[in-house]
């Protein structure tokens, strides 16, 4: 039973939550791009130990099945179908033995999430089966040719769904940042241009970070620090002036200034915006981003919680609804 | 120790800081600190990451959050004594032939014979400052002033795994095929980064290393055994 790669474009690769723990030995943790999105996927399968999925980039990907299997997709707006015929966007469906998977850039958004029962069945490296891009042990990107096998053979055609895109998972044109940790080496003109207007999304964008466009934020005094730990979401500026938000594969350690640090569950939503769309930044602090943080994994938690009322046919649904205001039994016949 | 400044990153890191500088005495600070945090097993912790003057602390923001981490960790500052034996390690090195392409470069530079530039680099103990860039890349630090060099200006492309290669106080041992713009001077065939290994990473931050000199012909008998 297996899962054949037809077509991959560039940056398509397989991802669990990641690898944490070994950041201070130069291991970048890796993981989704869009960390929400893949653990919605992993709801929708009812799968959340040891969960990974492949995760597609702006540039699609095809795929066959050996045999029939129950996947799941979710993450921003991608186009979906199987023979040509289209899919829900989100949603948990059915892949008949032999038929293609074609999944192509959609209305928006930049990363998508791809799975099956269980995740796929791949070796592990520093407990994670993330491929680990930068160094190329535990897998690199996906391409043509590569076959997947799924860690379960059963099907669930009781999980199929689909489902709305929620709100919270789209990116929104706008992201909470702490500033610091070096804004102290940033003149007065960039730490006020920083929230002034907007940063175009340039197309250096991959798992390592996002280049943007804008005011130029020069550093003062860049040369002069010593190398330091980094982490997700920081906003580091090179001597070019353009911020880089570091992402899922950033560099562990670095000697340029940070002038901020993006919240978590921004990164997330960041992480959807494509080249040419305009990022717009407003200051919190630490506190604040992580009470924002903390009301977005509510959200999540409270949509998920709603993920098994989508599920089934129509008839099941309507079924269900009966079921809950009394007015069909439990044998499924009317009572009147 | 140095009284460390605190400094929030993002909603999910605090950077502890002992100082601006490269010195012994900052980087004590730091490694007293990752040792402590790393006993008390505060929740939410993900990830600390040693470097030259600070020590990054990765949170979990929905299990705990910058002040109370902030309390737990100053509790801790004030302690002392958990701190672990570093440990010395001595590392074989080939400073001829084409494992050493740059140490004719660095003798013009410096003035020295090549004998002397060996006898330089083998006399001193480097300290593992910190781990970065990739899995296993160990930022040392302790070479002589005799032989500390600028880097080059332009990277040169494929150098290889083990290369043993110095800039300025610094000192690396590659790890995998990279560009650098650093004075390779000779080759070990210990390795650093183990990635299949119980412990991939042998050598702990805070660990000395020494390098002892072996002739091409002992270099390569071991790497055939």
């Amino acid at each position: 039973m297996s899962l054949e790669v037809k077509f991959a474009g560039p940056l398509c690769s397989l991802q669990d939550s990641g690898r944490i723990g070994f950041l201070r030995y130069g291991v970048t943790e890796s993981g989704p791009m869009d960390r929400q999105a893949f653990r919605i996927l992993a709801e929708m399968l009812e799968t959340e130990e040891e969960f990974n999925a492949i995760e597609v980039s702006l540039a699609g990907m095809v795929i066959q099945a050996e045999q029939t299997l129950t996947l799941g997709f979710c993450g921003s707006e991608f186009a979906l179908s199987i023979d040509g015929e289209a899919l829900p966007p989100w949603g948990v469906f059915t892949l008949p033995a032999g038929k293609i998977l074609t999944i192509r850039a959609g209305e928006s958004g930049s990363w998508g999430y791809l799975s099956c029962l269980g995740g796929f069945a791949t070796d592990a490296w520093l407990d994670s089966t993330s491929s680990h891009l930068p160094s190329g042990l535990c897998g690199g990107y996906l391409q043509a040719g590569d076959v997947l096998v799924p860690g379960a053979t059963s099907l669930r055609e009781d999980l199929n769904c689909a489902l709305p895109i929620p709100d919270f998972s789209r990116f929104t044109g706008s992201a909470r940042i702490v500033p610091g940790p070096q804004d102290h080496l940033f003149p007065d003109g960039a730490k006020q241009a920083l929230f002034q207007g907007g940063f175009t999304v340039t197309r250096e964008f991959d798992r390592m970070g996002m280049r943007l466009s804008g005011a130029s934020l020069a550093p003062e005094d860049a040369l002069s620090m010593p190398s330091e730990a980094i982490i997700r979401g920081s906003l580091q500026v090179p001597g070019h002036g353009d911020p880089i938000v570091l992402l899922a594969d950033h560099q562990t350690t670095g000697g340029y200034p940070k002038i901020a640090t993006m919240i978590t569950c921004d990164q997330d939503t960041t992480a959807q915006a494509r080249a040419g769309d305009v990022v717009r930044f407003t200051a919190v602090s630490a506190e604040e981003g992580t009470q924002a943080t903390r009301e977005r994994a509510q959200q999540v938690a409270n949509w998920i919680a709603e993920i098994p009322s989508h599920r089934g046919s129509l008839a099941d649904k309507l079924n269900r609804v009966n079921l809950i205001s009394g007015i069909v039994g439990p044998d499924g016949t009317p009572h009147h | 120790m140095i009284a460390p400044q605190f400094q929030p990153v993002g909603d999910s890191g605090v950077m502890i800081r002992f100082g601006d500088e490269i010195t012994d005495e900052i980087h004590a600070g730091v490694l007293a600190m990752d040792q402590a945090i790393t006993a008390a097993e505060l929740p939410g912790v993900r990830e600390l990451v040693p470097s030259f003057t600070g020590l990054l602390v990765v949170y979990d923001p929905l299990e705990t959050e910058y002040q109370t981490l902030i309390r737990g960790i100053s509790g801790l500052s004030a302690k002392s004594g958990t701190s672990r034996e570093a440990r010395e390690w001595v590392l074989p090195i080939c400073y001829e032939s084409d494992l050493a392409p740059d140490l004719q470069a660095v003798c013009d530079q410096t003035g020295l014979s090549s004998d002397a530039v060996i006898n330089a680099h083998t006399s001193a103990s480097y300290k593992l400052f910190m781990y970065g860039f990739a899995p296993g890349y160990g930022y040392l630090g302790g070479t002589p002033e005799s032989i500390q060099l600028p880097r080059k200006t332009a990277p040169v492309r494929d150098i290889p795994k083990g290369a043993v290669m110095i800039a300025g106080p610094q000192c690396i041992v590659t790890t995998m095929v990279m560009p650098t713009g650093w004075w390779v001077i000779g080759r070990t065939d210990f390795e650093v980064f183990q990635p299949f290994a119980d412990n991939p990473f042998p050598v702990a931050v805070g660990d000395t290393i020494r390098f002892q000199r072996l002739s091409v012909d002992d270099f390569m008998k071991g790497q055939k055994s």
